[in-house]
């Protein structure tokens, strides 16, 4: 595709070149060219091939547990390495409720600050306000696992947790949710502490999505008499659901991977308890606790097979985010 | 009637802003809570024995000199591994990748890596790569830290070719110039610091990395630069220290902590002021 303009250009050369020397330098830069796409595209396919990768050996490795097992390794919630029974419901019990955790608290106050973002910092405040809620980002999560646990389980323990048990504990249905020991650890602190770590990501892509609103829409619902709320809530919202719907998915797929915050303060017990206050384990934690010291070959299979599990529920989570976020690109690009 | 409509919308009005500023407030407050805490408990760690001393049994005096130089290793090999091929990955997608399907599903696939587990891809190493050679080492971290840090790269490079305004590249095609010279001398030349940024973004996001090094370069208590054989790492021996009963073991861990985070932050700082200078 690149040969023709080369050629139209050779002929106007200003300096005088011989035929062949020509034609062999032509040659060269054809040669080049086919090297240069071909070698970007066989980084491009080992990118694309490194998933299939990652797919493949989860799939291999988990082979010998579910041989085992079969499908009831999803529903069991036996965890034992010395009999050598495992089950991998206590763990995608903890990974779910602690990620539901996360985004119940995460998503409202996610869009408090994109609100707060677009609409009501002043100009000059934006930038840094942005800044410091992305690095809240950047911070790694193993420090939110020290924190959490040095720190805010302690006070979670001692000033929220008593608090609930007196409140939300004496609730018919829902009061055994919050009664237990308060120790600070448990899924409600590592659901927390998540929450804190999604709300970066989930507020700047409802920022940035906020962002592609045009004006005029705005503007007209303003000079109706709508108010700053109401044009947030019934114009901009709406227009942005894809992009705001693909925003927390992506949070989600943050929050159902996250490691080492959540062994910190989850408590790692396998078990299954419905207060929140009782120490659980997560898929992530359960690997990072007892992958390098898993002796037999099935205890080491079924925790491949517990991350070939996470890897799918994240793999479909993030997924939909980007179906969603194209969607709302796609729009964009429609209206304008 | 109206006016208590009127009151009413107004109400709900200032509520929800005042909600929302307070929203901003409390990620502000934790913000500050998280990097207060790291600095009162990790300052009084730091010492000069943190960068000359080894890591110690417990009880003992020591530092954090072979984990610190073990973290540099890994991570700057797996930088030198992920940003060719995330660069030249990058270049296809934004210069090549017009029409096709190779293009759109590994952006795709790229994005769904960006977030991807990292927990899933120390697995994965593991599986692929520990597991055959038999031993955890320094190599098995390299790997796995540079499978996280090449979608950022890919990522921030696509976006910044995507940037190069198309007249520039047509110049240079019409003056002669053959494709690749057009992309590796032209279009990628001008856009080299913000593919360098990216490139340190993914520093910043893989000296934080703690999952994916627990089972491939695992952890060593002694002074080695065998990257053949287990390598001390900070974020490991942060986790193992913080975890641990012991005071002098939980101080050490403070330390690094703090050296860790501040070294991520001021990447990220850095590279947002660098990024900024180019758009202006």
């Amino acid at each position: 595709m690149n040969a023709v303009p080369s050629e139209i250009t050779a002929k106007e050369m200003v300096q005088p070149i011989s035929q062949e020397a020509l034609a062999k330098r032509m040659r060269w830069q054809r040669v080049g060219d086919f090297v240069a796409h071909r070698v970007t595209m066989l980084f491009a396919l080992l990118v694309l091939l490194l998933l299939v990768a990652i797919m493949a050996s989860l799939v291999l490795g988990a082979l010998p547990a579910f041989q085992k097992f079969g499908f009831g390794f999803l529903s069991s919630t036996t965890w034992d390495p010395v009999g050598e029974e495992f089950g991998a419901l206590n763990a995608i019990y903890g990974t779910l409720v602690t990620s539901f955790i996360a985004l119940l608290f995460g998503v409202p106050v996610s869009f408090g600050i994109a609100v707060f973002l677009t609409e009501l910092c002043p100009n000059w405040l934006k930038r840094p306000m942005g800044v410091a809620v992305e690095l809240l980002a950047g911070i790694p999560s193993i420090i939110y696992g020290m924190w959490g646990l040095f720190f805010f389980a302690p006070f979670f323990a001692e000033h929220v947790q008593p608090v609930l048990m007196d409140t939300l504990g004496q609730l018919p249905y829902v009061g055994g949710m919050f009664q237990g020991a308060p120790m600070g650890l448990g899924t409600l602190t590592a659901g927390l502490i998540l929450s804190v770590m999604v709300i970066p990501f989930i507020a700047s892509v409802m920022r940035d999505v906020f962002e592609v609103v045009p004006a005029v829409l705005k503007e007209s619902a303003y000079g109706l008499g709508a108010t700053t709320w109401e044009v947030m809530w019934n114009v901009v919202l709406p227009y942005t659901k894809a992009g705001v719907v693909g925003g927390v998915m992506l949070g989600l797929g943050r929050a159902l991977g996250e490691t080492m915050a959540v062994t910190f303060v989850i408590g790692n017990a396998h078990n299954i308890d419905l207060s929140l206050f009782s120490p659980a384990t997560s898929i992530a934690s359960t690997l990072a606790n007892e992958f390098a010291e898993a002796s037999g070959e099935l205890h080491m299979s079924s925790l491949i097979a517990l991350g070939l599990v996470l890897f799918f529920i994240t793999f479909v989570v993030l997924v939909i985010a980007k179906l969603m976020l194209m969607r709302l690109s796609k729009g964009e690009g429609r209206s304008t | 009637m109206s006016s208590a409509i009127f009151k009413r919308r107004k109400i709900v009005n200032k509520l929800s802003l005042v909600l929302a500023t307070l929203t901003m407030m409390i990620s502000m407050v934790f913000l500050v809570w998280v990097l207060v805490t790291l600095v009162m408990k990790g300052f009084s760690a730091i010492a000069p024995s943190m960068f000359t001393q080894m890591t110690p049994p417990p009880g003992t005096d020591g530092g954090l000199a072979n984990a610190i130089v073990g973290s540099l290793m890994i991570v700057g090999f797996a930088t030198l591994v992920a940003t060719p091929i995330g660069i030249l990955a990058g270049v296809y997608l934004a210069e090549y990748g017009r029409r096709g399907w190779l293009a759109p599903t590994t952006r795709f696939v790229n994005d769904i890596m960006l977030s991807a587990p990292s927990i899933i891809v120390g697995l994965f190493i593991y599986t692929v790569y520990v597991a055959n050679v038999k031993h955890f080492s320094g190599w098995g971290g390299v790997l796995a830290l540079s499978v996280i840090a090449v979608p950022v790269v890919v990522r921030t490079t696509e976006n910044m070719l995507r940037l190069v305004p198309n007249s520039m590249r047509e110049a240079a095609i019409a003056l002669g110039a053959p494709m690749w010279k057009v992309i590796f001398m032209v279009t990628l030349r001008s856009v080299k610091s913000g593919v360098m940024t990216g490139v340190l973004l993914a520093v910043a996001r893989i000296s934080g990395e703690t999952a994916p090094l627990l089972f491939t370069a695992l952890n060593n208590q002694f002074w080695s630069m065998d990257m053949n054989a287990p390598m001390a790492n900070l974020p490991t021996v942060i986790f193992q220290f913080a975890m641990s009963p012991y005071e002098d073991w939980q101080r050490l861990a403070w330390g690094g902590a703090l050296l860790i985070t501040f070294g991520v932050l001021g990447l990220n700082i850095f590279v947002r002021i660098v990024l900024r200078q180019r758009t202006n």
